[in-house]
């Protein structure tokens, strides 16, 4: 196709708009798809990027009619929309919205669904376009994604204009539980799509603080120069949540902390914060800089001291006192499973030899909150008395990810007087509020991505198997070494795990 | 926090800002910009509460620059507000007789330093922004034609005394529709032979959208009259047939394309609050908007 006269690279007003497509959601009555999902389609509706007669097809194990879904759609949108509701903008979604009823097992289902999608095609012009966003159990994988192919839906046809139709996945985590089932699971995959047609969602990399961590880096001067060993003393990377396991016991028990957030988030934010320049941000360089920096990432050499991991036991979170991890609904007293995780990783880099980056996960901790904190090393040499500088930590360049998205600069300041006392002092910058509606959720970000095909931030397949090389060995030596260590809820986590930073003369950044 | 100073210096109202800093424990949120609003005290309010909540967005400092009787002994009263539930700040300054012409000697004192300006005119405004004092020190003027007397003047005018920078709300309104009609041609058409755009009569936004469709496409857009509101409808003329988009109420449009079925879309028209959010987004020129107001200038889109 030649390019669009109205289009210009500097007219920078005109968004990038997703063409004519239907979204297929599978799993509509999840979690995901009523908090985040659903109002973040209504959310780009209302921003004026989804195309007109953009339609989005619910199909579930429910005996329902399109207004049903439509209903269920609406309260989602009117509880968790971002932008206030519009009539008019809810009108245009709605009159999209269908829904198909049946079994993942059931071929005439999946029939009935391909012809939902072709009437739509004639109805509302959504051109042979799908994507299939997988928002279910991956065991249902396998089948709902051998449906899609059996009923000819995973395949565009051939046009005559030449300008064929696209079909797409949309996976979410977990990719796997280990590096085998990863693959096998990625296998069942590319059968039926081509790698390029495979999102999977971090929904970490469509946060604005996280994008934000390669304009920090890649952007100024300011920094680059003091990110690599030379000034660096070690990183810690931490994703603290307050709340329990709650109702995913089916899901949590046997997974555990460490597969749920380290394997994804952990991995691809530590990515992001060690990896090399990329030549531009093009979906492949990008990637080809993540998966140079994991593969070069070192577990430590004993695993006994270079991890930790603990269970919440019953106690105080927050002014409210919860149960343990072994007295949750669904939960084996006996269970191993941990949901707290530790671990002391190197990079095998000039930049990065010799850097410790701590990585850090848990439930019932004292407070929710992500950051990647960069702690720099002491001054070599102090000019001061040294009382003077009792009160004086390292410098840290603290990126916080959520809730309170922003920067912190930490570093020593003199305390006002007549003494000469230096203190440690926070400047702090934040772009704007991160609740209002200007500033895109990330599944909004990430869904449009989706829509328009722009794939660098959705990591490919071999950085998820890279990620489960690194945690492969730690799981399996977990599971041949007894239990982990119990911390009571609202406290930081495990004795164990301020004994392993403790062991190379360093602390947790207090949550 | 609000601060009134009567009969004031600016050195007093930096003095009152740095107080307030202390009190609060200052602002955690870093400003990234200096917003000049150039208003009467009819226009004021209005305007200072879109900038307020474009403030959300952009964290700011808002000099709302209100000119009083200009036979008045010369005097300067501000009003300062600081954390009411928006980041930044906002003063109002209300200048009383000849220092009204020297408004720039009370605003440069107070810009934070090093930090972007951006000068509106909500009303109005000068036919060459650049050329006033406030102008020539912003990086961005923003005018809005369509609150003048007869927008298309007034669009002549503008494009008369274009400097980088410049820009008009009337071209910001036209935002929603360009995305629209560029994702329109993202899809595959036939050949474009020329078009119309139809509005209100005195509607500047339809004029600058004829003039840039007849630009970008060599091709002539007619500005065609409709009843309104705003903008109606916008047709290409093609080799398979004519795509239309029609918006006949302010709010939801049909997209029309030859061999395919009717679409609907929501488009609805924005506050000032959005529009102002929008054109603080970016800080440099928009080359766009000059070309396609010296391209309506010199005839494109009748």
């Amino acid at each position: 196709m030649t390019s669009n006269p109205l289009r210009d690279a500097r007219d920078r007003r005109i968004p990038r708009v997703a063409g004519p497509c239907a979204l297929v959601l599978f799993g509509v009555t999840g979690d995901l798809a009523t908090k985040k999902l659903l109002p973040a389609i209504y959310d780009l509706a209302n921003r004026g990027l989804l195309p007109p007669g953009f339609s989005l097809v619910g199909f579930a194990r429910r005996d329902w009619q399109d207004e049903d879904f439509e209903r269920l759609t609406h309260d989602a949108v009117k509880a968790h929309a971002r932008t206030p509701f519009r009539e008019t903008v809810w009108r245009q979604v709605a009159e999209g919205v269908k829904f198909v009823p049946g079994e993942f097992a059931d071929d005439e289902a999946f029939d009935r669904l391909a012809g939902c999608l072709a009437q739509l095609d004639v109805d509302r012009g959504t051109g042979g376009n799908y994507a299939f966003y997988l928002s279910v159990p991956p065991k249902a994988f396998p089948q709902v994604v051998s449906q899609l192919k059996r009923s000819g839906l995973s395949t565009p046809p051939e046009t005559a204009g030449g300008s064929r139709p696209w079909r797409r996945v949309v996976i979410e985590k977990p990719f796997g539980h280990d590096l085998a089932s990863a693959k096998e699971l990625n296998a069942i995959l590319s059968a039926v799509f081509p790698e390029s047609s495979v999102f999977r969602i971090d929904h970490y990399l469509g946060k604005e603080t996280v994008q934000n961590i390669l304009a920090l880096r890649f952007a100024n001067t300011l920094f680059e120069p003091i990110w690599n060993r030379g000034y660096v003393d070690h990183v810690q990377i931490t994703m603290a949540e307050d709340i329990g396991i709650g109702g995913r016991a089916g899901y949590y028990d046997g997974i555990g902390a460490a597969r749920d957030v380290i394997q994804n988030h952990l991995l691809q934010l530590m990515a992001l914060t060690a990896m090399e320049e990329p030549v531009s941000f093009e979906a492949d360089a990008l990637r080809m800089e993540k998966e140079k920096v994991l593969s070069a990432i070192q577990i430590p050499e004993d695993l006994a001291v270079g991890t930790a991991r603990g269970q919440y036991s019953s106690g105080w979170q927050g002014g409210i006192e919860v149960r343990g991890f072994l007295e949750e609904d669904g939960i084996a007293p006996d269970s191993i499973t941990e949901t707290y995780a530790a671990l002391r990783l190197e990079v095998d880099t000039r930049r990065w030899a010799g850097v410790p980056f701590y990585l850090r996960t848990g439930k019932r901790l004292p407070s929710r909150m992500t950051e990647i904190a960069l702690m720099f090393q002491r001054a070599p040499h102090l000019p001061f008395a040294r009382t003077d500088t009792e009160e004086l930590g390292q410098n840290a360049l603290v990126i916080r990810v959520q809730p309170d998205e922003g920067i912190t600069v930490r570093f020593g300041s003199k305390v006002p007087g007549s003494a000469m006392e230096v203190r440690d002092v926070n400047m702090d910058f934040a772009y704007g509020e991160s609740f209002t509606e200007s500033s895109p959720e990330a599944y909004e970000r990430l869904l449009l991505d989706v829509l328009i095909g722009d794939p660098p931030l959705f990591p490919r397949q071999r950085e998820v198997e890279l990620s489960w090389r690194i945690l492969d060995p730690i799981e399996d030596y977990w599971a041949g070494h007894g239990k982990p260590e119990q911390y009571p809820a609202g406290t930081a986590g495990p004795v164990g795990a301020d004994a392993m930073i403790a062991r190379d003369g360093r602390a947790w950044r207090r949550l | 926090m609000m601060i009134d100073l009567t009969d004031t210096t600016t050195r007093a109202i930096h003095d009152a800002l740095t107080r307030a800093r202390d009190q609060m424990g200052g602002p955690t949120t870093g400003m990234v910009l200096n917003l000049i609003i150039m208003t009467d005290e009819s226009a004021q309010y209005d305007a200072v509460r879109a900038a307020t909540q474009a403030g959300r967005e952009h964290p700011c400092r808002v000099l709302g620059v209100i000119a009083r009787d200009p036979n008045a002994e010369s005097r300067l009263d501000a009003e300062i507000r600081t954390g009411e539930g928006a980041p930044g700040q906002t003063i109002l300054l209300r200048m009383y007789g000849p220092m009204g012409l020297h408004a720039d000697s009370v605003v440069l004192p107070l810009l934070v330093p090093d930090t972007p300006v951006v000068t509106w005119w909500p009303r109005g405004g000068p036919a060459t922004p650049s050329g006033s004092p406030l102008g020539l020190l912003a990086q961005r003027r923003v005018t809005d034609a369509a609150s003048s007397g007869a927008p298309a003047r007034t669009l002549e005018a503008l494009a008369e005394g274009y400097r980088p920078g410049d820009t008009d709300l009337s071209w910001t309104r036209a935002t929603p529709w360009r995305s629209l009609l560029a994702a329109t041609l993202d899809q595959p058409h036939g050949e474009i032979s020329g078009g119309s755009v139809s509005a209100e009569p005195r509607n500047p936004t339809a004029d600058l959208l004829a003039a840039w469709l007849t630009s970008r496409l060599g091709q002539p857009f007619t500005r065609d009259e409709s009843p309104g509101p705003g903008i109606t409808e916008v047709r290409f003329a093609t080799s398979d047939g004519d795509i239309t988009i029609t918006r006949p109420d302010g709010r939801m449009a049909t997209l029309s394309r030859p061999d395919q079925p009717d679409r609907r879309v929501a488009l609805h028209r924005r506050d000032t609050t959005e529009l102002l959010a929008e054109e603080l987004r970016r800080l440099n020129p928009d080359e766009v908007y000059g070309e396609t107001l010296a391209g309506l200038a010199s005839g494109a889109g009748r």
